[in-house]
C-alpha cells in the first residue's frame, strides 16, 4: 500500500494508459462486432460458423495468443488492441445476434406494418429493445478486457501490468499490488457502472425483452 | 526444448489446473449450495463471488503472493480462488432452477430432504452446475498460463521464456500446447454436461 | 369482414393489401389503384394496422406509441399532441393517465385500445384489422367490438377485419367474405349469407338455418308499424334486433311501443316479427 501512495502519478499514468487501451479497444471492437452481429441476427447460415470461429478465438489463452501476435506483429500498443479485440468478439457478437433476435416479432410486424422503413425500423425499434442485451455483452467484453490489458504490459503496450510484471520481478509485493489493486478497482467499478446502465434500460420493458 | 522437457511442464500445468479445479469445486458448490438454501447468505455469498468474478486473474495472483510467497501451492490457491466464482453462481442458478413440482412430488413420496435433495434436486441442477464447472476449467487453464509468472512452472513457462528470448519456436510451442489444452478440456466438459443433460432430460 | 376457419388465408389475404405479403398473382386495387404500384412506405403509412398481438413498442410510452405514424410524417409537434390526446378519448383511455404509461404497465384490452388508437392516428382511409380481439376476455372483447363499430361510423374509416369467431362477423360486417381453403364462398351482407348461403359449407359455419341468428341481424325499426302506442306499453328501441324484440316477447309482453330518440314512433308485436322473418325467406331458398 505504501508503494501505491508514495507513486501515486506514476500509478496514475498507468491506469491512464490501460483505460486509453481497453477504450480503444472497445471502440473498435463494437465498431467490428456491430455489423457482424446483425449478420448474424439475419442469417442463421453465417451465424453458426461465425461464432464458432468467434469461440474457438476465444478458448485460446490469451497470454498465447498476445505472444502469438507478437511473432507476426511485433511488441506493442497495436499488438495489445488486436489481441483485445479478438477476445471481444466473441462476446459481442453473440449478443448482438441474441439481443436482435428476441426482440418480440409482434412489434417488428407492427412497425413495418404501421409503415417504417427497414433503417427506420431497426434504429427505432430493434436496436432500442435489443440494446440491454447488447449492453451486457458490452460488459462482460469489457471486464475480459481489462484483465487482458494487465497482460499487455509484457508486450510492451503499458498499462498497469507494468507495475505487477515489475513488482513480480523484482520480488517486490508491495509494487505488484500498486498494480493489481487498481486493476482489481477499475474491473469491479466498470463492471458495476454497466450493471446500472443495463438497469436503467430496461425498467421500464417487458420481461420479454429484458434479455 | 525437447519433448519430454515439454510433456513435464504440460503435466505441471494440467495438475495445477486439476487441483486448483478440484479445490474451487469443492469450495464452490457448498457455497452455492448455501446461497441457495439459506436465504440470508444469498445476498453475503453471491454479493462477494460477482465481485471475485471480475478482478482480473493476474491481480489474484497477486494477491497471493505476499501472504504466501511464490511457487506451485500459491498459484494453486490463486487458481482455486478464481474457479469459485463461476461454480457458486451456477449451483446456485441450477439449485433455483430446479422446478418446485419436482420437489412437491418427492417430498409427496415420503423422502427425506437430504433424499430428496440427492435424488431429485442434485441431478436436476447437475447441468447447470457442470456448465459452471466448465466455465471455471477454461478460466483455470488460461490463467494457469500466468502462474509461470509467480514461479509455478506450467506451459506459460515456455511462453514467457520465448518472449523473452525473443525465440519464437519457444513461444509458438508454448502457446500452440497451452490453446491445444484448453480446447481438449472445454470438448471433454462439453460431452460431460451433455451426458448429464442427457440422463436428467 | 373476412371469416373463416384457421388456415384458411384471411390474414395473408389481408396483409396484401399493405403489402406485407407480395401477391404473386391478380392485383389489389385501392380506390382503383394498384397497390403494387405505389411505394410500399407511403401506403403503409397510409393504411391502419391492427393485430392480435399487439405489438405496442415496449421501450416507448403509450403516447409515443399512438404518435408513431404521425411523427413518420413529420407532423409538427403541437398537432400530434392533440392528436394524441383526442384518440386516446376516443378509445376511452384517459390521456393524462395513460399518455406517459408504458404498454407493460396495462391490461390487456387496454393495450389492444392503444393498438386501435395508433392504427388510426393519422386518420388514414383504410384500416386493416387481424383479429385484434382475440386475445382478449369476452367482456372486454364486446365493449371493444363495440368501440370499433361506433369508431368506423364516426370516422368513416373503411375496415378490413379478419376473424374466426361467427358472432363477432355477423354483429359487425357490413359485408362479409366467407373464406376457405384459399377460396372465396360468398361475398354479400350477413343478411343475405345467412338467407341464402351459396354453399352448404357456408349454411353450416353461419349455423344459416338458425333463426334467431337471423332475428339479430334484423332491426325493429324495419319490422315495427309505425304510429302511436298506448302509454302503458313496455318500450323498445327502434335500433334493437328482432331477438331482443323475441326475448320481450317470450318474457310476457305483448306489444311493445318503439322509442327513437326521444319520441315514440311506432308499435311492434310478434306477428310483425314472423312477417319480417316471412318476408326474409322469401328472398332467397334454405339449405
Amino acid at each position: 500500500m505504501n508503494y501505491l501512495f508514495a507513486h501515486l502519478p506514476k500509478v496514475g499514468t498507468l491506469l491512464a494508459q490501460h483505460v486509453v487501451l481497453v477504450g480503444t479497444a472497445l471502440a473498435l471492437s463494437i465498431a467490428i462486432a456491430l455489423p457482424l452481429g446483425i449478420l448474424a441476427a439475419r442469417n442463421r447460415r453465417i451465424a453458426t460458423p461465425l461464432l464458432g470461429t468467434l469461440g474457438a478465438l476465444y478458448t485460446i489463452p490469451s497470454l498465447a495468443l498476445l505472444a502469438l501476435l507478437v511473432e507476426y506483429v511485433g511488441l506493442g500498443f497495436w499488438t495489445a488492441i488486436a489481441a483485445l479485440v479478438t477476445y471481444a468478439q466473441f462476446i459481442l457478437v453473440r449478443n448482438v445476434a441474441a439481443g436482435l433476435r428476441g426482440v418480440p416479432a409482434a412489434q417488428v410486424e407492427a412497425a413495418r406494418g404501421l409503415g417504417m422503413t427497414s433503417a427506420q425500423r431497426f434504429w427505432r425499434v430493434e436496436l432500442p429493445l435489443a440494446f440491454p442485451v447488447m449492453l451486457g455483452g458490452v460488459r462482460l467484453a469489457t471486464i475480459s478486457m481489462i484483465a487482458i490489458a494487465t497482460l499487455a504490459a509484457y508486450v510492451g503496450a503499458g498499462g498497469l501490468g507494468t507495475l505487477i510484471f515489475e513488482g513480480l520481478d523484482r520480488q517486490y509485493p508491495a509494487e505488484a499490488l500498486a498494480g493489481s489493486i487498481p486493476a482489481a478497482l477499475l474491473a469491479v467499478l466498470a463492471d458495476a457502472l454497466f450493471r446500472a446502465l443495463e438497469r436503467r434500460w430496461t425498467r421500464h420493458l417487458t420481461p420479454r425483452a429484458a434479455g | 526444448m525437447s519433448l519430454p522437457h515439454l510433456l513435464a511442464h504440460a503435466q505441471t500445468h494440467v495438475a495445477l489446473s486439476a487441483a486448483a479445479l478440484s479445490a474451487g469445486t469443492a469450495t464452490g458448490v457448498p457455497l452455492g449450495i448455501l446461497a441457495a438454501r439459506l436465504r440470508g447468505t444469498r445476498g453475503a455469498i453471491l454479493g462477494l463471488v460477482n465481485v471475485g468474478r471480475v478482478i482480473p486473474s493476474l491481480a489474484v495472483l497477486t494477491f497471493v503472493v505476499p501472504v504466501l510467497g511464490v511457487g506451485f501451492k500459491p498459484a494453486l490457491v490463486a487458481l482455486a480462488l478464481l474457479a469459485i466464482p463461476p461454480i457458486a453462481i451456477n449451483t446456485d442458478l441450477g439449485l433455483r432452477s430446479v422446478p418446485p413440482a419436482a420437489l412437491d412430488v418427492a417430498r409427496g413420496t415420503g423422502m427425506t430432504a437430504m433424499q430428496a435433495f440427492a435424488r431429485v434436486e442434485w441431478p436436476l441442477a447437475l447441468p447447470v452446475v457442470l456448465t459452471g464447472v466448465r466455465t471455471a476449467a477454461i478460466e483455470v487453464i488460461a490463467s494457469a498460463t500466468l502462474a509461470a509468472f509467480v514461479g509455478a512452472g506450467g506451459l506459460g513457462e515456455y511462453i514467457l521464456r520465448g518472449l523473452q528470448a525473443g525465440d519464437p519456436a519457444l513461444l509458438l510451442t508454448g502457446a500452440g500446447a497451452v490453446a491445444l489444452l484448453a480446447f481438449a478440456a472445454e470438448f471433454t466438459l462439453a460431452l460431460a454436461a451433455r451426458r448429464a443433460g442427457e440422463r436428467t432430460a | 369482414m373476412l371469416l373463416g376457419p384457421s388456415g384458411c388465408g384471411k390474414s395473408t389475404l389481408l396483409r396484401t393489401v399493405n403489402r406485407l405479403v407480395p401477391l404473386q398473382d391478380g392485383r389489389v386495387l385501392l380506390d382503383e389503384a394498384d397497390v403494387a404500384r405505389a411505394d410500399v412506405t407511403t401506403l403503409r403509412r397510409s393504411i391502419g394496422y391492427a393485430i392480435q398481438e399487439v405489438g405496442l413498442f415496449a421501450h416507448m410510452t403509450v403516447g409515443e406509441n399512438v404518435a408513431i405514424v404521425p411523427a413518420l410524417l413529420a407532423w409538427e409537434r403541437s398537432r400530434v399532441a392533440a392528436r394524441i390526446d383526442e384518440l386516446l378519448n376516443l378509445v376511452h383511455l384517459d390521456p393524462h393517465r395513460y399518455r406517459d404509461r408504458y404498454p407493460r404497465e396495462l391490461s390487456g384490452g387496454e393495450q389492444q385500445r392503444v393498438g386501435v388508437a395508433r392504427a388510426i392516428a393519422a386518420r388514414p382511409p383504410v384500416l386493416l384489422m387481424d383479429e385484434p380481439f382475440g386475445a382478449v376476455d369476452a367482456i372486454v372483447r364486446a365493449s371493444l367490438q363495440e368501440e370499433t363499430r361506433q369508431i368506423a361510423r364516426t370516422l368513416q374509416t373503411t375496415i378490413l377485419f379478419v376473424t374466426h369467431d361467427v358472432e363477432e362477423a355477423l354483429r359487425l360486417a357490413d359485408r362479409l367474405v366467407v373464406l376457405r381453403d384459399g377460396k372465396v364462398e360468398q361475398y354479400d351482407t350477413p343478411l343475405a349469407i345467412l338467407s341464402a348461403p351459396a354453399t352448404p359449407y357456408v349454411g353450416r359455419l353461419l349455423d344459416a338455418r338458425d333463426v334467431i341468428r337471423r332475428l339479430s341481424l334484423l332491426r325493429v325499426r324495419d319490422a315495427m308499424v309505425p304510429g302511436t302506442s298506448d302509454a302503458t306499453m313496455p318500450e323498445i328501441l327502434a335500433d334493437a334486433s328482432l331477438r331482443d324484440a323475441l326475448d320481450a316477447f317470450l318474457s310476457g309482453a305483448e306489444t311493445l311501443a318503439v322509442r327513437a330518440g326521444a319520441s315514440r314512433i311506432g308499435t311492434i308485436a310478434y306477428e310483425n316479427v314472423r312477417r319480417a322473418l316471412r318476408a326474409q325467406t322469401a328472398v332467397g331458398t334454405l339449405p
